[in-house]
């Protein structure tokens, strides 16, 4: 029975593993070698891919960009999603059902069906090209799942710990700040963490939002598939660079991961 | 129904335990009798809840055996030791009814339809839950919910014990007193082997026979209620039973006196205590009064006087130790010359916190 | 549960939300709605066609076929994702050291960027210098899947099932550590077997969290359109054409403004639909306890 279960584990996480050890072993190699057969690890293992991503600006800028977006919009829907969870955790108002609803359905609306429209609009606000356009663009989905973990977390908490604080004469802002906001911090790492996720994988807005200056590294990497051939090394190296941040931010929360994915409420 | 026996048994939670320190629970012989009605005692983090889930089969013990009307079932599964549980927090299964809830261990020991359909019967009735048999489990109260998972241990007739982990923290009082009641009737019916874990004495005094004082892994008296009140055997035990607690004083110990803080305390027996031992003299309230007017008694100031509901309670100093005393209904508060006089009968003497025997005087002198 | 307060200022906290999302929202999709109902010949002069575009869209066989695809896609995922996710999180250990180590490794392909799965995808399945396809040819069989339209299924559900079955283990297995042990303890002592304690105490228990894991699934494979692009291109054929990738093939490729307006219309109500239907269910369960 144990060693079942140990057996399906193992063999599940293999599974996972192994597209990422192909694209790892192909980052280190040539593009002339993985062209010229199959092969289990690199045959004359080189950084040159690495090198050439972290030496050449079109490349790291895209990382940069990437980053920038990515953070804008996590500080971003955080921070809008933080009073309005509040409400939909703590009251009862007009239509809160609705909206909620609402919100949550705009969660559901296929990316495909506002890149034109998105593109549009924001090169009417004239941001387009800008890591702020695709920032609030990934808001559409962001902000929404904020707010539904958020409240998830939110509800976790009494309700006498508000009434406390404003017996005690705490204002709203400060009791939201000073009390309420650090008792809700692990909720708060992991709406971070989704938002950094969803933000951080998305590609078709991040793509048309952008043409020269905010280029994600997702798009360079689809520019130089068509352009210079098929750099099979570098693309391979650039691919196997986007999972390391997440990683680095799936270590910090690896704590709360599973509750977070329960969206605080189990 | 069986008679339970602990041989050598001890238990600790970590792979290679080494010093003592690193026990939950230390080595420890008892025959726990069958059919009698256990009331396992103690304060959080004694070791109460180990010792049961040894008897139940949920834990294996690192050391020792357990043994089952003398057969061995260290070894088994709690299915195979047919033992029946109650846990802390309801356990429900919350898709069911209230009446599958309580065929559920029935059918998957393979009880005959009609059998179960009777018991279940039974149970809800006993249980005053008939009424919402049909409903589902999830949606009633705590105390509902406490009934089914203590339902689920009765229906089962054959069971060698029932045990149950302080099944009712999560019950309203008046509701306690009743489930209590209820227990106790179940228990003069069934004859089931009961042991009862609580760190409330009361619960503990009202329910059991026997009741078993636990502290830091050990088991430190068995007895009745009665036993455990007039002659604890450790110090801990007069501490823990009773409301206030024992008074224990150090003390030196001479031929059949002890002498605190200077003072003579004449005691029923004779003593040799075992050198270099730390030694105490233990005297419940009940049994320390304030001296009559002409009569020698151990000079105190008084430091306030509690009135607890039935009793009053005085508070008194004697040195640097402070001594309950127990004020009998309507008996005035000395204002002068203020000593106190202990039944030296029920003294007793701890050596190194365990109870020491004295030898007989020739006359006993009299409270 | 006490009853949450009425206080209709609670809607100030909402305003900035309310705001970002609606700007983000409610402005793209009068857009679109204002497309699929005008024609265009030159830029800036629109013509007023009712609903001309959806009765295309509604009659039009590739519409049909991509909805199809769509649908047997989805289905097929989700039949082997959830299954699967669950029977994952009921084999990872409770408690121990491996615990973080597994969820982080299990979270690793959560994290990778959409194209980025579909070009690994891609790489690591060509018959000639990828793992998977050189393996399967070498174990015997004929696998090709940028010609095979039954092989680039294969392939495109594989992906999908590496991609997202994990979201369904982290998801059921935060449902089952929230099983406190005296259940398990219970139904040791009721003498239950395994499948009666999986029937009823942790299928019950990880109910909720399912609902959501379907929800989620459905709702993303459902606007699927990154991965399945770059891994195939929607072929070979239109075989893997799913919806999203027919809009953004009939907007962009052939300039098609008005059926790909009302294409998006129509998709969006669909997912709304289904969404909605979950969502009343899951709400119905969260009233009861």
């Amino acid at each position: 029975m144990k060693r079942t279960k140990i057996i399906v584990v193992f063999v599940y996480i293999l599974f996972l593993m192994l597209p990422i050890y192909w694209l790892l072993n192909m980052s280190f190699k040539t593009t002339n070698e993985i062209l010229g057969g199959f092969s289990w690890y690199p045959q004359n293992f080189t950084l040159d891919s690495y090198i050439t991503i972290f030496t050449d600006p079109t490349w790291y800028n895209g990382y940069i960009n990437s980053i920038t977006y990515v953070l804008i919009n996590t500080v971003i829907s955080v921070s809008f999603a933080l009073p309005a969870a509040y409400a939909f955790s703590r009251y009862r108002f007009m239509g809160d059902k609705h909206l909620f609803f609402w919100l949550l359905s705009n969660r559901m609306a296929p990316p495909a069906v506002f890149v034109l429209p998105f593109v549009e609009l924001y090169s009417a606000m004239s941001l387009f090209d800008t890591p702020l356009a695709v920032a609030l663009a990934h808001c559409l989905f962001n902000v929404p799942l904020a707010v539904w973990i958020l409240e998830g977390f939110m509800s976790g908490v009494p309700r006498e710990v508000d009434e406390t604080a404003y017996i005690d004469g705490y204002s709203f802002p400060h009791f939201f700040v000073k009390i309420f906001m650090p008792l809700i911090a692990a909720g708060i790492g992991v709406t971070a963490f989704f938002c950094f996720m969803f933000s951080w994988v998305e590609m078709l807005l991040a793509k048309n939002l952008t043409s020269v200056s905010a280029k994600p590294i997702v798009a360079i990497m689809t520019k130089t598939a068509s352009t210079s051939g098929y750099e099979l090394g570098l693309l391979a190296a650039a691919g196997a660079l986007t999972i390391v941040p997440g990683a680095i931010v799936i270590w910090f929360v690896r704590k709360y991961i599973a509750k977070g994915f329960a969206l605080g409420r189990v | 129904m069986a008679k339970i026996k602990l041989n050598q048994l001890a238990h600790s939670y970590y792979p290679n335990p080494g010093s003592d320190e690193d026990y939950a629970l230390k080595s420890m012989d008892y025959d726990w009798d069958d059919g009698g009605a256990y009331a396992l005692l103690g304060p959080s983090g004694c070791g109460k809840t180990t010792l049961l889930n040894i008897i139940s089969g949920l834990l294996q013990p690192s050391k020792g055996r357990i043994e089952f009307d003398d057969v061995d079932v260290t070894q088994r599964t709690p299915e195979e030791r047919n033992i029946a549980q109650v846990f802390q927090f309801p356990v429900i299964y919350d898709t069911m009814t209230v009446a599958q809830n309580l065929a559920f261990p029935l059918h998957n020991r393979g009880v005959e339809a009609q059998e179960v359909e009777r018991r279940v019967a039974d149970m809800l009735e006993t249980l005053e839950l008939s009424a919402k048999a049909d409903r589902r489990a999830q949606g009633l109260t705590a105390d509902e919910k406490q009934k089914i998972s203590l339902g689920r241990g009765l229906v089962r007739y054959d069971v060698n014990a029932i045990l149950f982990d302080e099944p009712l923290t999560v019950i309203d009082p008046q509701m306690k007193w009743q489930l209590r009641t209820k227990l106790k009737e179940l228990h003069q019916r069934f004859k089931h082997t009961m042991i009862y874990v609580t760190h409330d004495q009361t619960e503990a005094l009202t329910f059991a026979d026997k009741v078993v004082v636990m502290f830091e892994g050990e088991v430190v008296q068995i007895g009745t209620p009665e036993e455990l009140f007039e002659r604890p055997s450790h110090t801990f035990v007069g501490y823990f039973i009773g409301s206030p607690g024992m008074n224990i004083l150090p003390c030196a110990i001479d031929g059949a006196a002890a002498i605190v803080d200077g003072h003579r305390i004449p005691l029923g027996f004779h003593y040799n205590p075992p050198a270099k031992a730390k030694l105490e003299l233990g005297v419940r309230p009940e049994f320390v009064r304030f001296a009559k007017n002409t009569e020698y008694g151990v000079p105190v100031s008084i430091e306030r006087v509690d009135d607890v509901g039935r009793h009053r309670i005085a508070k008194v100093h004697l040195g640097q130790h402070s001594i309950n005393v127990l004020l009998a209904e309507g008996e005035p508060v000395p204002s002068y010359n203020i000593a106190v006089v202990c039944d030296p009968i029920r003294s007793g003497v701890y050596a190194n916190d365990h109870r020491i025997e004295g030898q007989a005087l020739k006359e006993a002198s009299a409270w | 549960m006490v009853a949450k307060t009425v206080n209709q200022r609670a809607w100030f906290l909402v305003l900035p939300v309310l705001f970002i999302v609606a700007l983000n929202a409610i402005i793209p999709l009068m857009t679109v709605v204002n497309y699929s109902i005008q024609d265009t010949f030159s830029p800036g002069v629109f013509f007023f066609e009712g609903t001309k575009w959806y009765q295309e869209v509604l009659s039009s066989s590739r519409f049909h076929s991509a909805l199809g695809r769509q649908f047997l896609f989805t289905a097929i995922i989700l039949a082997i994702e959830i299954p699967l996710g669950v029977a994952v999180a009921l084999a990872m250990p409770r408690t121990g050291p491996w615990v973080s180590v597994c969820l982080v490794l299990m979270a690793l392909p959560l994290l990778i960027p959409w194209n980025v799965v579909g070009a690994m995808w891609n790489i690591f399945a060509l018959p000639d210098i990828g793992l998977l396809g050189y393996g399967l040819n070498w174990l015997g069989f004929d696998y090709n899947y940028t010609q095979q339209p039954v092989a680039a299924w294969f392939t495109v559900v594989l992906m999908d099932v590496w991609h997202w079955t994990s979201l369904v283990v982290l998801l059921a297995y935060a449902g089952l550590s929230s099983i406190p042990d005296a259940y398990y303890q219970a139904a040791k002592i009721d003498g239950a077997g395994r499948f009666a304690v999986f029937r009823y105490i942790q299928l019950p228990k990880m109910k909720r969290v399912l609902i959501i894991a379907l929800l989620l699934r459905f709702m993303d494979s459902f606007m699927i359109y990154t991965e399945p692009f770059v891994l195939t291109g929607g072929g070979p054929g239109n075989s893997t054409t799913f919806l999203s990738i027919d809009l953004v093939k009939a907007a962009i490729g052939e300039f098609n403004l008005g059926i790909a307006a009302a294409m998006s219309i129509l998709y969006f109500l669909m997912t709304l639909l289904v969404c909605w239907v979950f969502y009343t269910l899951m709400m119905r369960g969260e009233d009861e306890t």
